[in-house]
């Protein structure tokens, strides 16, 4: 198959043929990144700008080299030094880096739906690297080539998503884009982090995580964001950590061979102890590398590539 | 000045009257409403056959904007907003720039509305000044400039002490307070109602409970102090349960509910569509059928507009920088006609009770009636006539509707305020 879209604004609409696309592109973007010469021509003379209206080193690093590798030339758009802070509106701004020629957008935004407006707005592509607390598509799909790789497939799997589902981007995208490729999710925070309503969206809800990690084949915990705690949603980080934190104990009830992911950056002590974050079953670092092949592969998939174009 | 209206549906609910009929207006008031009523040299004449003529509407909750706000909306093109909707009346609420909170913006709404010889306009003042919730206004001051109301819409009172002091020091005046319910701890942040549509879209929700809350605590102050209290726009399961209970108590409280909120739900909102942002938010399915269950029982007492203007640049932004509010006195009628009557929820004279006698009654207004001797603001409505809502044809300066393009039935033809017709439909536009 083909890609047919203009942007990559969600998981949610995508199919699961249009997500296996994008796995299976990044399997050989997996190979360029292990070259000593990390770099092919396939996006040369292309534009991409990364409009980061949120500060975000790892995400935007990993798309600024998913274009470099590509052959593209990337440029970095922080908010906070940009017209936004003299009243630009977003759409403004869009249109102005449209007419300077940018190929691919790549936008974090603070709020949910920015990229829609985006994408509505300019004829450049458009890729969401996260809007408030809707989606962020590509972590998800770096989640589901790491899963992918490791187990073979992700059809019939359990993965269970720890921590903050409240505010999570990468739980919502997660939950489309592991629900699509058959998998079976269960979420489990305290009660004031879990939204209404977020088991229509196909997951199952605990709140005590010993019943939801028993059986499972992957294990996700979230970032804890310590401002949240000040807003009263939980007693203590203190309290979040002898209940919800992933440990060897609490490892331990899930499947032999399960794995640990985390979108990073990891708080220690807190979502997971130091010796499960180290452990063989952590994927963590290979999710990074990951995020680097899965954004290629979007890039390519996104400027056209697949018909008849190779990445050599 | 002498006009007839010959043969249209005369529902008046006031004097238990639906019947087709002929009214005379002489000189600004309903002079006879009678059978075959002579024409006479000089008389305009209506042929009402066919449609339905109705006391003036009349919202009790329209944002005029001015003072301050004028490149949303105007006094003028509020009210003739109000005409082409089929409103005889509005009262504006105090929430402009100043706050009407004194009684020389107070003075300057009413003139403006007497100098728009269009709808009547009916300032509504705060309750305490500049809408902060801890001190009350002058009362006295403001009832003598005109204000039919106090209310600091848009904000709830959060303070129940001063809450309790409103209701009863109002009671002086017979003047009703109404009342924006909404406990701000329990919907801060929020942009949309809280459910699974909220979730899937990563936007922060507001609770039903943040309305229901509030809801709840005024009407005991209501019911602890006997003030009159007006409960605005109701949108929720919870909160028209607690106001059936109340009434039941015999606590003497009204309440109003929006056409939005029984014509749309939060899945409205899918598509980040920033004309779908309105406070309260848009419900479930289950809140849009008590709103609707709550109007056709009685519990609900007026069906009010919250006509909410915003210029096209504040609404086109990210959702959660888009103000909220929706533009609704042009679509209203219609609204009700087609979710309302046809699908059988309510009568006739069941609407124009809810769009005409009870608030006329509540906020002891002119009009609401047609029994001679009473203001002759009239509504003539037609109600089989289908048109596509277009934003463009508005005369509000707000464009910020989500029923764009809806195919309604049930229009206003003529608008009648003092026996001048201030809005006739222009039949090219259909």
């Amino acid at each position: 198959m083909r890609w047919q879209r203009k942007d990559l604004l969600a998981l949610e609409p995508l199919t699961r043929d249009e997500i296996n696309l994008i796995l299976d592109t990044a399997v050989p973007m997996k190979d360029i990144i292990r070259r000593d010469i990390k770099k092919v021509p396939t996006l040369r003379g292309r534009t991409v700008i990364n409009l980061f209206y949120e500060p975000s080193t790892r995400t935007r690093t990993s798309f600024e080299l998913a274009g470099k590798y590509m052959g593209a030339d990337t440029v970095n758009i922080a908010a906070s030094g940009s017209s936004v802070v003299k009243g630009e509106t977003l759409k403004d701004t869009a249109k102005t880096i449209q007419v300077m020629g940018a190929d691919v957008v790549i936008l974090r935004h603070g709020m949910a739906g920015a990229p829609k407006i985006l994408a509505e707005t300019v004829t450049s592509r458009v890729i969401n690297a996260g809007d408030g607390t809707h989606e962020h598509p590509t972590q998800a799909l770096l989640d589901l080539f790491t899963i992918r790789e490791s187990k073979g497939s992700i059809a019939g799997l359990t993965v269970t998503i720890v921590g903050d589902i409240l505010h999570s981007r990468v739980a919502r995208s997660n939950i489309w884009g592991l629900t699509k490729l058959g998998a079976k999710v269960r979420l489990v925070a305290p009660p004031t982090l879990m939204p209404p309503g977020i088991e229509q969206l196909g997951a199952e809800v605990f709140y005590r995580p010993e019943e939801a990690l028993a059986g499972s084949d992957v294990v996700m915990a979230l970032r804890i964001q310590k401002e949240r705690q000040q807003k009263g949603l939980f007693p203590s980080l203190r309290e979040y950590a002898k209940i919800y934190g992933i440990n060897q104990e609490r490892l331990a009830l899930a499947k032999d061979g399960c794995l640990l992911l985390h979108p990073g950056p990891i708080n220690r002590g807190i979502e997971l102890s130091n010796t499960v974050a180290d452990s063989i079953q952590s994927r963590i670092n290979e999710q990074v590398t990951n995020g680097v092949a899965v954004r290629m592969a979007i890039l390519f998939l996104l400027m056209g590539g697949g018909k008849g174009e190779t990445i050599n | 000045m002498k006009l007839l209206i010959r043969g249209g549906r005369i529902i008046d609910p006031a004097q238990a009257m639906d019947k087709v009929t002929d009214i005379l207006v002489i000189n600004g008031k309903v002079e006879t409403v009678a059978n075959n009523i002579e024409a006479r040299e000089g008389m305009k004449e209506i042929d009402a056959e066919g449609l339905i003529v109705c006391p003036g509407l009349i919202d009790v909750h329209t944002h005029l904007r001015e003072p301050g706000q004028e490149h949303k909306e105007t006094v003028f093109t509020g009210a003739a907003a109000a005409a082409a909707g089929g409103y005889t009346a509005v009262c504006a609420m105090p929430n402009t720039d100043p706050v009407a909170d004194n009684q020389t913006v107070v003075s300057f709404v009413k003139q403006r509305g007497i100098n728009a010889q269009l709808s009547r306009v009916y300032p509504i003042a705060a309750i305490t000044k500049g809408s902060q919730g801890q001190e009350l206004t002058e009362v006295g001051d403001l009832v003598g400039a005109g204000a039919v109301a106090l209310s600091d819409d848009g904000q709830p009172v959060m303070n129940a002490a001063v809450m309790r002091r409103a209701l009863e020091y109002t009671k002086l005046f017979s003047l009703p307070i109404v009342s924006h319910a909404e406990d701000k701890t329990l919907s801060a942040g929020g942009v949309m109602h809280e459910g699974e549509v909220s979730t899937r879209l990563g936007l922060s929700g507001i609770p039903a409970l943040a309305e229901e809350v509030a809801v709840m605590r005024d009407i005991l102050l209501a019911e602890a102090t006997g003030g009159q209290l007006h409960l605005a726009h109701i949108s929720t399961v919870g909160a028209v349960n607690l106001v059936r209970q109340a009434k039941l108590r015999g606590a003497n409280i009204t309440a109003e509910a929006a056409p939005h909120h029984f014509s749309l739900t939060h899945q409205a909102v899918d598509g980040y569509h920033t004309d779908t942002k309105v406070n309260p938010p848009l419900r479930t399915e289950a809140d849009v059928e008590a709103v609707i269950k709550g109007l056709s029982e009685g519990t609900l007492d007026v069906i009010a507009t919250d006509h909410a203007p915003h210029s096209m640049e504040e609404k086109d932004v990210e959702f959660d920088l888009a103000p909220f509010g929706l533009v609704g006195l042009e679509t209203a009628l219609a609204l009700v006609v087609s979710k309302l009557i046809r699908p059988g929820h309510l009568n006739w004279t069941q609407a124009v009770t809810l769009l005409s006698t009870n608030p006329a009654r509540i906020f002891k207004l002119p009009g609401g009636t047609l029994t001679p001797g009473s203001e002759a603001d009239i509504t003539i409505i037609n109600p089989d006539l289908e048109r596509t809502v277009t934003k463009e044809l508005f005369k509000s300066k707000g464009r910020n509707t989500p029923f764009d393009g809806w195919k309604l039935q049930g229009w206003a033809e003529y608008t009648i305020v003092s026996g001048k017709i201030i809005f006739q439909r222009n039949s090219k536009e259909g």
